[in-house]
């Protein structure tokens, strides 16, 4: 078959420093690539294009482009699966890292944020005579994310990272998961502090496109989720982010249903006087449009919202 | 026909044009919606940071109620409600003896979650059920002068397993196939899928801002004349924060944000009123005024 690529090509370092689009075709056979396309390329058409690879076989990590604008491994990726009606395949660099040349990213971006997690076990307490021992189930748990292959698929298509290069992003948090979950690190608290503060778990959007992109079922949202999680348990409760989690659910509770005014409220909190009289104009706005809804007490509840409240009281229990 | 219909939250409260708009739509295609009495929040993905269990209870619970009314395809007009609900759908059906876990819970009001229901929003029903082709008869306004960026947002399409994209992989074309059944256009541009920002609004308003203006702007850019978003959280973002990422990005963006019925309604030829434009805060008087050129 014939396949056809779009290549975004850059070189910053030379004359003509911006991208543009160049298109390739090569004749392949059925069950090929997008990396094998990519290498045929470079071997017959253009040996100027650069791209990274290794293990051809989703293992090593060094081949994440986007195709069609989302990020996948090349070698993992069947042209035949990608392929648009048009039959032209777009193969880009990986987003949110900057572009050495054509499909080549500086993966320092990538590698800066998972250092900034401290990825390795830091025990406490005497040293065990042998080995630490871990038990199978804590470790089951954490057989997902310990199949992270580095390859930066999640961080590339991350929504939150596009407007703001701090968070520390899918990956590094995923890691930090890692770390925070496996019984034998005795870090937790300086962990959970410090993933509690900006740049960590409250700034991701919950957009799920790591979770999507993956390639390995690390699920970095969830593992995010649960960090939150985690560090709410921990009594770290000063964060607008845990003052949502709480109000959200406390209206829920209470009236089966969401009271969105009050929620704004106390999210901010209830005397940070100088964030709601910044709110006033979106307020005021919503209010003239007839859009703020009517906040507690006068926020209506459901019928058998008394339902709603005992299936919180149990699982509160639980816990 | 009749369905079950789940209108979340935002349409009650911050967002009642979706709700309105969506009803007088209902009313020209014949689609009845019959209202779960007493169904509770989603928990939109922020309950579930406390517990998925507890997220997944309460929606087994409204699960249950839909299958107890006898139509088990719930109809949703937020997707963020809808793709929360597939979420919870999916775990419940798929992780061995979570179901009964929950009904364990549920029991307790009488309620048994059979795992029958099916979670659509209500652009899968127009192209799934009722179909564009039922559709076009009622267009008496086609939107021939009008280009229409779509904005899905994250939640109707992600995770793609818990919400069948891969069995329908026109889901992720849908609202491109109703712009053009209203006689729109639909513009292409780069923030299609992207996130609208709302979830992080109050915690990080800058770069919840700082997405609401990459977005409207890349869709201006791209020669849109509004934005269709299936997803009230997204409206509240895109259309109320605009002023606020018309300042922070030191430009005028003026991109109007619909609700998805109120553009199938404007098509249909509802007037501004019905379709509640009136309570935007970026005005839709010349998507209105374009809409109307051949009326
Ligand atoms: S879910 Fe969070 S971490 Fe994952 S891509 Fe979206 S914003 Fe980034
Ligand atoms: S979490 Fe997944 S997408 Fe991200 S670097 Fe690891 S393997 Fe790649
Ligand atoms: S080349 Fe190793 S993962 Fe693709």
């Amino acid at each position: 078959m014939q396949a056809t690529l779009s290549v975004r090509r850059q070189d910053p370092e030379s004359q003509q420093p911006s991208s543009w689009m160049q298109e390739y075709t090569v004749e392949v056979p059925e069950h090929y690539t997008v990396l094998d396309a990519l290498i045929k390329v470079r071997e017959e058409v253009d040996p100027s294009l650069a791209i990274r690879c290794s293990c051809r076989a989703a293992i090593c990590g060094s081949c994440a482009v986007r195709v069609n604008g989302r990020a996948r491994l090349a070698c993992n990726t069947k042209l035949t699966n990608v392929t648009p009606e048009h039959g032209v395949v777009v193969v880009e660099p990986m987003g949110n890292q900057p572009v050495v040349k054509d499909l080549v990213v500086d993966l320092s971006v990538f590698w800066n944020k998972i250092r900034a997690v401290a990825p390795y076990l830091q025990p406490e307490g005497p040293e065990p005579e042998e080995e630490y021992i871990a038990s199978n189930e804590s470790m089951l748990l954490l057989t997902e994310v310990m199949g992270c292959i580095m390859c930066g698929a999640c961080v590339s298509d991350c929504t939150a990272l596009e407007v703001d290069s701090n968070f520390l992003g899918p990956a590094a948090l995923a890691k930090a998961f890692r770390f925070t979950e496996d019984p034998r690190d005795g870090a937790d608290a300086d962990r959970l502090q410090s993933l509690n503060e900006y740049s960590g778990v409250w700034d991701c959007t919950r957009c799920m496109m790591c979770v999507e992109v993956c390639p390995k079922g690390v699920a970095p949202m969830d593992r995010i989720m649960a960090l939150r999680e985690r560090v709410m348990d921990a009594g770290m409760t000063n964060t607008v982010g845990y003052r949502h989690v709480a109000a959200f659910a406390e209206s829920v509770e209470h009236a089966g249903w969401l009271d969105e005014t009050m929620l704004a409220v106390k999210s901010w909190g209830m005397f940070n006087v100088p964030k709601l009289i910044a709110a006033l104009p979106v307020g005021l706005r919503a209010l003239k449009r007839g859009k703020l809804p009517m906040p507690a007490p006068f926020h209506k509840k459901r019928p058998g919202h008394e339902n709603v409240a005992r299936i919180f009281k149990r699982l509160e229990g639980q816990k | 026909m009749k369905y079950t219909f789940y209108p979340g939250c935002v349409s009650r409260g911050g967002a009642p044009e979706l709700y309105t708009s969506t009803m007088a739509v209902a009313e020209k295609l014949g689609l009845e919606l019959e209202e779960i009495v007493g169904a509770a929040c989603t928990g939109a993905g922020v309950l579930q940071e406390k517990g998925i269990k507890l997220g997944d209870t309460l929606n087994a619970r409204t699960f249950a109620m839909a299958e107890r009314m006898g139509h088990t395809t719930i109809v949703n007009i937020c997707s963020t409600g809808q793709g929360v609900m597939a979420q919870a759908n999916y775990r419940l059906l798929n992780t061995p003896g979570y179901l009964e876990e929950i009904n364990e819970i549920l029991k307790e009001e009488g309620l048994e979650y059979q795992g029958r229901v099916v979670i659509k929003h209500l652009a899968w029903v127009l192209v799934e059920e009722i179909g564009l082709d039922a559709l076009r008869p009622l267009i008496v306004r086609p939107l021939t002068e009008l280009h229409i960026a779509p904005f899905y947002g994250c939640y109707i399409l992600r995770p793609s397993w818990a919400l069948g994209i891969d069995e329908n992989p026109g889901r992720e074309q849908y609202l491109e196939q109703i712009i053009e059944a209203c006689g729109g256009e639909p513009v292409n541009f780069p923030g299609r899928t992207k996130c609208c920002g709302f979830p992080i609004l109050m915690i990080n308003e800058r770069n919840s801002v700082a997405m609401v203006g990459n977005h409207t702007l890349s869709a201006k850019d791209h020669g849109a004349d509004a934005m269709v978003t299936p997803c009230p959280l997204c409206h509240l973002n895109l259309d109320g924060y605009q002023p606020k990422a018309s300042s922070q990005k030191g430009t005028k963006i003026n991109m109007p944000i619909l609700h998805l019925p109120q553009l199938v309604g404007m098509a249909m030829g509802l007037s501004d009123r019905e379709l509640g434009m009136h309570r935007h805060v970026v005005s839709t008087k010349d998507v209105m005024a374009k809409a109307s050129v051949r009326a």
